[in-house]
């Protein structure tokens, strides 16, 4: 008994002499350890490697333990355009405080700065990648954050350019306070269950600024998405939460703020869409609520595809867009009820706030531009406003049942 | 010169005297602050400011021009017994009344504007709707003049001819240009439109501001030529520019009818 407490301890001093030993490692230019791989691999199952300043020339660094790896001083990690620069397929490990630049660049490999598959619990953390394919490449994992990155390439054809943060097959992941620039997409995600994406902000991309496909129960908050090639896209999901982000000078005629496709289920409250040429565009989506955004200054304000139905647009704030509701149907399957819209010439004899007459937001001058696209050139004119006025007392082109039956007569705080 | 900058001021004299211009600033002022104060501000406001401006200030300086040449009628011919130059006395009757009005327009106009902040938040557009319109007045005055000019003993057919000319201008215009694009939907109308819409003051105008504040819907537009016109400075320049001949054409037109004149 007694030899075997003995043994016990001996094993224990042992083992906490030599993770003392071990715990910290440190790679520097000048110092004992001068690669990061190298640490990587002599590193035990825990530790903690910090690099200091310095541009270390690799790429490659696989990293298939628990590790944490820290820069000091921001060190730059410069892949020489080859391939992958970290990848990690071990669980618990944590990436923070480096540069990361110049990935390689190739039509058949997602080659990426950090790229992280099969592991969950990792934490990836104030980077700044520069220059590269993809950006942040997440591949089957599981929890895991990634936070206060910026992410920054230069390619401006979509089809040579990566991801910034690329989720693919995921579950858990929390995107956070993020900075997406000139890649193709900014954020993309296919199935990603659960996602949190939070304070982010993705402009200028190539494509979209966020891309969200076939991903259920996310949500979106605080986000910014601003000058994307064509905004952004969520299609093919379920129970999608997308509140207080601003989709603000998407412009082109394939260009929206917000593109909703094959959506179900789903809330998008407290959003600000400014100067987009379509601020929510929908097509085939249903169940969705749409409530208390501020819609302003968009070319068209919804698009609402006939193959929508049941969604319920209720208290948005509709300022000066150029067309309020487009629709390619004569019949409406969807609710609008209680918005404030700038264009509303109605009255309010009983002074509850809400205008007695209807508000038809689809005018006859959106009919003609559909048909004749050159009439364009007539907005604003008094003879458009004369027909648009005429069609809102009478309505005979635009839909009969598409109308806000309670407009709200000042804006919605 | 000397004379020219006599004459204007001797003009802003009577105007201010006839008190008919500061009811005219007084319009705008409570027009813009009520805008201001119940609709919603910003782009709302500045919108709405230019649809009353591009429907009005034309009709009112124009009938103000053909008004003054008719009311004033012995005072500029006991000018022209004067040794003046013609071309001197026209400068300084024509500048003399519509500088009052224009500043008038902007002044009424500006006041709300700058004390409820929108001066500062949008300035950029608060002063290409306060310029057009300032604009929109010189050319609708010398129109006027002209009229005035043309029809100086029959002054029924001078008023019936400004209203018509309004009339045909600020809406008909319009549905003209419509009715043609329907008419001709088969050929490819761009250059066509944009021809035509380069033609009426008004839609010159409309055109300006509709490039401040549509411009994210023009953007939807997929045809080459009106991407090409509205997406770059292009758009501008050009109805900037046909706005400059609108401007000097109807005063050079009124010029040569009074240095001609047999009064």
């Amino acid at each position: 008994m007694k030899q075997t407490a003995c043994i016990f301890f001996t094993v224990l001093i042992f083992m906490t002499a030599v993770s003392s030993i071990e715990a910290q490692i440190t790679v520097s230019q000048d110092g004992e350890h001068s690669s990061i791989a190298e640490a990587v691999s002599m590193a035990m199952p825990g530790d903690t490697i910090t690099v200091t300043e310095g541009i270390y020339r690799e790429h490659d660094i696989r990293i298939k333990k628990p590790l944490t790896l820290v820069g000091e001083g921001r060190p730059v990690i410069d892949g020489g355009d080859n391939g992958y620069i970290i990848l990690i397929t071990a669980d618990s490990v944590t990436v923070s405080g480096f540069e990361i630049i110049n990935t390689g660049r190739s039509y058949i490999r997602d080659y990426a700065a950090i790229m992280i598959e099969k592991a969950s619990d990792f934490v990836i953390e104030d980077n700044r990648l520069d220059n590269v394919f993809f950006g942040i490449y997440l591949a089957e994992t599981n929890r895991g954050v990634v936070r206060n990155n910026h992410v920054e390439s230069y390619d401006r054809r979509e089809a040579s350019s990566g991801n910034g943060i690329h989720l693919w097959n995921v579950k858990n992941p929390v995107i956070e306070n993020n900075r997406v620039t000139g890649m193709r997409d900014g954020i993309y995600l296919e199935f990603a269950e659960n996602a949190r994406i939070m304070g982010n902000i993705s402009n200028d991309n190539n494509r979209y600024g966020l891309h969200y496909m076939f991903s259920n129960g996310g949500v979106y908050y605080e986000n910014t998405f601003r000058r994307n090639g064509a905004g952004v896209a969520v299609m093919y999901s379920e129970n999608v939460d997308m509140k207080n982000n601003r989709f603000e000078n998407n412009w082109g005629a394939t260009s929206y703020g917000l593109l909703l496709k094959d959506i179900r289920n789903s809330t998008i409250e407290g959003n600000r869409f400014y100067r987009n040429t379509t601020a929510i565009y929908s097509e085939s989506s249903s169940n969705i609520l749409i409530r208390r955004n501020d819609v302003e200054l968009n070319g068209w304000a919804v698009n609402i595809k006939s193959s929508s139905a049941r969604n319920r647009f209720e208290e948005n704030n509709f300022i000066e867009n150029s067309f309020d509701v487009r629709t390619d149907s004569p019949r409406n399957n969807n609710h609008f009820e209680g918005n404030y819209w700038s264009a509303y010439e109605g009255y309010d004899l009983d002074r509850d706030g809400i205008g007695d007459v209807p508000y038809r937001p689809v005018s006859l001058f959106s009919i003609i531009i559909d048909r004749q696209p050159e009439s364009l050139i007539l907005m604003r004119s008094m003879f458009i406003r004369l027909l648009d006025t005429a069609e809102r007392i009478a309505p005979v082109l635009t839909p009969k049942t598409l109308f806000d039956e309670k407009p709200k007569m000042t804006r919605i705080q | 010169m000397k004379n020219l900058t006599h004459i204007i001021k001797n003009e802003w004299r009577t105007l201010l005297r006839g008190k008919w211009v500061a009811g005219y600033a007084l319009i705008f002022l409570v027009l813009t602050d009520s805008l201001l104060r119940f609709g919603g501000g910003g782009a709302e406001t500045l919108l709405s400011l230019s649809n009353v401006m591009l429907l009005f200030v034309p009709l009112v300086s124009m009938i103000y021009g053909i008004l003054y040449i008719y009311q004033s009628r012995e005072f500029v011919e006991l000018l022209l017994i004067q040794p003046v130059n013609r071309s001197v006395l026209y400068w300084g009757l024509f500048l003399g009344i519509s500088t009052p009005l224009m500043a008038a327009f902007m002044l009424g106009a500006a006041l709300p504007l700058g004390w409820h902040g929108i001066l500062m938040l949008d300035g950029a557009s608060s002063f290409l709707v306060l310029a057009l319109g300032g604009v929109l007045t010189l050319i609708f005055a010398s129109l006027g003049f002209v009229l005035g000019l043309m029809f100086y003993e029959d002054r029924i057919k001078g008023f019936g001819f400004t209203i018509v000319i309004w009339l045909f201008l600020a809406i008909l215009y319009d549905g003209l240009v419509l009715m043609l694009v329907f008419a001709f939907g088969q050929y490819p109308l761009e250059r066509f439109v944009i021809a035509v819409s380069m033609l009426n003051p008004i839609d010159l105008a409309r055109i300006l501001v509709m490039l401040e504040f549509d411009i994210s819907a023009l953007m939807g537009y997929t045809g080459a030529v009106f991407s090409r016109f509205f997406g770059s400075a292009t758009g501008s320049l050009t109805a900037a520019g046909m706005l400059g001949i609108w401007l000097a054409v109807p005063m050079w037109w009124g010029l040569r009818v009074f240095k001609r004149k047999d009064f």
